[in-house]
């Protein structure tokens, strides 16, 4: 994906704008790695208050995982559908890609919209930040998850537009590169998340 | 609206924060003043604050770390005095917690503020010309960078007159930072100064790594690269591994502060020790972040003033790689104390011995450098040899804290307070000094005046001995860290001493400033017209000082370790080729300086719990960075008829020069 998406910049390098295309895309690959590293100490911090529930609920008493199970399969289907929205792109299809974007904006809101839920919920049964240090680090790893899962929403919303107005150059092209990258790297977070918070919290 | 902020927020009733400020006032004013008299608003906005010239951002870079580190030393001299007067029961001048916020606003500020953008300066000014690259990967985030640590300094230096600064010691260690021990805005302004500068170096770090593996002209192979270059790139690597664990500790510790939660506090579960753990995870590697690069200039520095390559140029390579995977394993010995158990303690222990290995084989590639060299005493060169004699007491101090069983005894102590200030003045702060003078002409087209700066140098050096020395001496003696005021005699004489090592410094930090001014009176006498006033070696000496904003004429076309140096002996001048060809160069913007000063707003507004005035800050953030993304004309050429002009003007120069 990446490589195909670079020659497509190499071709237009001669034309308007002169963007070194890989350059910004392997540098981005450097950025998700630190992010990467936040997520790491976010788990690590998890890890070790798991059981700090200073007597207030765990895990086993909040979790639904049925619930969690479809905003697992919102996160998952939009991964998907940013996948066809690049496939488009590659294509040079901009009306097909602004589409596909459009459906993954839909599912990360979707996403979004019961995450938010799910943590109004906890607070209204006295299970907030503040309680305990477990349910601290439990709403500090995934509220950072949806803070960029929100910023993710942002950029989205603003690809469709820049899509739609310049056209799928090279520029374009490769923003849509990086955010597809994004988007994928969190659903990466996100399996771990549900693996280990959710999974190990109920079983 | 405005939070917690209100008339009392001002300390009106500390006369010495009062008098700082009226004269911080009178000086700003009188810079504004004469900005606005010679009419250079214009001037500065365009050539400087939008600009993306990695020369000029580390020239900004610098100029910043050198005013910090005046703030900070006044803080030092503050902290020697308070001790001098307070040895023997009296109170002495400073009352407890103003002298509590001087000790954390002088290692913040040293660290942050000083050390750190003084070394991405030269890394900004340096590396993009030792590889003969005309800018970094990324020249707009190299702008953004540079103004998000403006903006964090900006802060701390705000925290002196609105509201109060961390009274909690530079790494802020919970729970005394938690809201319950430390309920002023003091730590919420520690903390947002360095998420600001934090990110703008931690975007740095990911934009020099990308410049170093993505941007070396045809040629430049990693094994030709100046062992400058090389520490930059190590330093950076560490910097995109330590930087974001800092950030997402500093964000849960203001998570406990601000949102009421539980990480490190000491109720409901919370666990300070893993704070202590993560910030030196992020701590100790940041040590040689800082030190690395001055190595990279001891390098430089001692190979050109010897006349000589640089000796074991592979072995220097291998033990810069080396010290930045060692210094992933060592972070524990910051609290051997904590108790964590003999075997663990003695992992630890080891690997920071093990430190020493590759830095001693850097001491003695540099003194192997300096065997039958031709060594000439520039003040870059006494600084370097200071350098060598002093950090290796430092070294040897550092191996025995590295024992566990010795840590116990000093763990906290003036001696361990000794060794930082040993490694880090000796080993960082001389190779900053010894980069300026050596670098210097290259940026500015004139030399340093070297009586000044030998006066700089002897000051600092003899200074730094007699502060420092007594402290190991007061260390063994039991004398803890961060004392307001005791009742010991004994110390006395000590403490005296120490004090007039500082006044000392003082001296040698005046001396540089004269340094500035008398050379920048002389330029006309000590104009380098050649680019290449030391006989260097690296390619950054193949161009025109100062150098052109394109950089190099040519791309350069490296084919040994030593290019340039082989160019002068072979008598090639890679500049004067013809014809000239157009120079892809990015475009100035303004939207890193925009977007910080939002950043600024919006921190200012969180520390103070000024929701809506946060949200604007935000805001403009989000939409300044947008609005730059649709423009898309970022770029343009410059025409080959004015890379010409350019050089035929310094041709001419250069033999007016001659002449």
């Amino acid at each position: 994906m990446i490589a195909v998406t670079s020659t497509h910049m190499n071709e237009a390098q001669h034309h308007h704008a002169h963007d070194d295309g890989k350059k910004t895309i392997v540098g981005f690959w450097l950025y998700l790695m630190t992010d990467c590293l936040i997520f790491a100490s976010l788990f690590a911090t998890y890890g070790v208050l798991a059981h700090a529930t200073a007597g207030g609920p765990g895990g086993r008493d909040l979790f639904d995982l049925g619930y969690v199970g479809f905003e697992t399969l919102f996160l998952l289907l939009s991964s998907f559908t940013f996948g066809l929205a690049v496939i488009s792109a590659h294509k040079n299809k901009k009306g097909s890609a602004i589409l596909w974007l459009g459906v993954t904006f839909v599912f990360g809101l979707s996403f979004i919209g019961m995450e938010i839920d799910e943590f109004t919920h906890l607070i209204a049964e006295n299970a907030g930040p503040g309680r305990s240090a477990f349910l601290s680090s439990y709403f500090g790893l995934v509220g950072t998850h949806g803070l960029h899962v929100t910023v993710g929403l942002l950029w989205l919303a603003v690809m469709i537009h820049q899509v739609s107005h310049f056209g799928l150059n090279a520029v374009t092209q490769r923003r849509l590169a990086c955010l597809s990258l994004f988007w994928h790297f969190l659903d990466l977070v996100w399996v771990c998340v549900f693996s280990i918070v959710y999974l190990g919290g109920v079983l | 609206m405005l939070g917690k902020l209100s008339i009392e927020a001002l300390p009106l009733d500390q006369p010495i924060v009062v008098w700082t400020f009226v004269v911080v006032a009178i000086l700003g004013l009188a810079v504004l003043g004469l900005v606005s008299y010679f009419g250079k608003w214009k001037y500065l906005w365009t050539d400087w604050i939008t600009s993306v010239d990695h020369k000029r951002i580390g020239i900004m870079y610098i100029l910043f770390a050198i005013v910090m580190l005046l703030r900070g030393f006044a803080d030092a001299l503050m902290m020697r005095l308070q001790q001098a007067l307070a040895a023997t029961g009296g109170a002495g001048y400073l009352p407890p917690h103003h002298y509590d916020q001087i000790f954390t606003a002088h290692g913040v500020i040293m660290i942050f503020f000083v050390a750190t953008p003084f070394i991405l300066g030269l890394m900004n000014f340096v590396v993009p010309l030792q590889i003969g690259a005309r800018d970094v990967a990324y020249p707009f985030l190299n702008s953004f960078s540079f103004w998000l640590t403006v903006m964090g300094g900006a802060l701390v230096m705000l925290s002196l007159f609105i509201g109060d600064f961390a009274a909690v010691g530079w790494v802020a260690y919970p729970p005394l930072s938690e809201l319950g021990y430390s309920p002023t805005v003091g730590v919420d302004y520690f903390i947002w100064a360095l998420q600001l500068s934090g990110l703008g170096t931690l975007i740095s770090g990911i934009n020099f790594i990308m410049t170093i593996l993505k941007m070396r002209a045809p040629g430049v192979t990693l094994m030709r690269m100046p062992v400058f270059t090389w520490t930059a790139l190590i330093t950076n690597i560490l910097i995109v591994a330590i930087f974001p664990v800092l950030t997402a500790t500093l964000a849960l510790l203001s998570a406990d502060r601000m949102l009421g939660m539980h990480f490190f506090t000491n109720e409901l579960g919370g666990n300070a020790m893993m704070y202590i753990n993560l910030i030196w995870v992020w701590g100790h590697p940041e040590v040689y972040v800082l030190v690395l690069p001055a190595f990279g200039v001891y390098s430089e520095v001692v190979s050109t003033f010897s006349g000589k390559p640089l000796f074991g140029y592979k072995g220097m390579v291998y033990a810069t790689c080396s010290i930045g995977v060692l210094s992933f394993f060592v972070w524990l010995h910051h609290f051997f104390t904590m108790g964590s158990g003999a075997n663990v303690n003695a992992f630890f222990g080891i690997m920071t011995s093990l430190i020493s290995i590759p830095t001693g084989v850097k001491l003695f590639n540099w003194l192997f450098t300096m065997y039958r060299g031709r060594i000439r005493f520039h003040s870059s060169m006494l600084w370097s040899i200071g350098f060598m004699t002093t950090f290796a007491f430092g070294g040897m101090t550092g191996v025995m804290l590295a024992i566990p069983g010795v840590d116990f005894v000093v763990h906290n102590s003036l001696f361990l307070v000794a060794h930082f200030h040993n490694v880090i003045i000796g080993g960082v702060v001389f190779g900053l000094f010894a980069g300026m003078n050596f670098w210097f002409p290259k940026a500015f087209g004139f030399t340093l005046n070297e009586t000044w700066g030998k006066i700089a140098f002897w000051f600092w050096f003899i200074g730094y001995w007699l502060a420092w020395t007594p402290m190991y001496v007061l260390g063994f003696k039991g004398m803890t860290r961060r004392l307001n005021h005791f009742n010991q005699p004994d110390w006395v004489p000590y403490l005296n001493v120490a004090f007039l090592g500082a006044v000392l410094i003082g001296i040698g930090t005046v001396a540089i400033l004269i340094q500035f001014a008398v050379s920048i009176r002389n330029r006309k006498v000590s104009a380098d017209r050649t680019g290449d006033p030391w006989g260097g070696r690296s390619l950054e000496w193949a161009t025109h000082s100062p150098v052109p904003f394109y950089n190099f004429a040519h791309t350069p076309v490296v084919t040994s370790l030593e290019q340039h140096w082989d160019d002068k002996i072979a008598g090639r001048d890679p500049n004067a080729v013809r014809p000239y060809e157009d120079i892809h160069m990015p475009r100035n913007t303004g939207a890193g300086f925009v977007i910080a000063a939002f950043g600024f707003i919006m921190c200012f507004a969180i520390i103070w719990h000024m929701w809506p005035i946060a949200v604007v800050g935000l805001v403009g953030m989000i939409i300044t960075f947008i609005v730059r993304t649709y423009n898309m004309d970022t770029d343009y050429y410059v025409p080959a008829a004015e890379v010409e002009r350019t050089e035929d003007q310094y041709a001419r120069a250069a033999i007016k020069g001659a002449v």
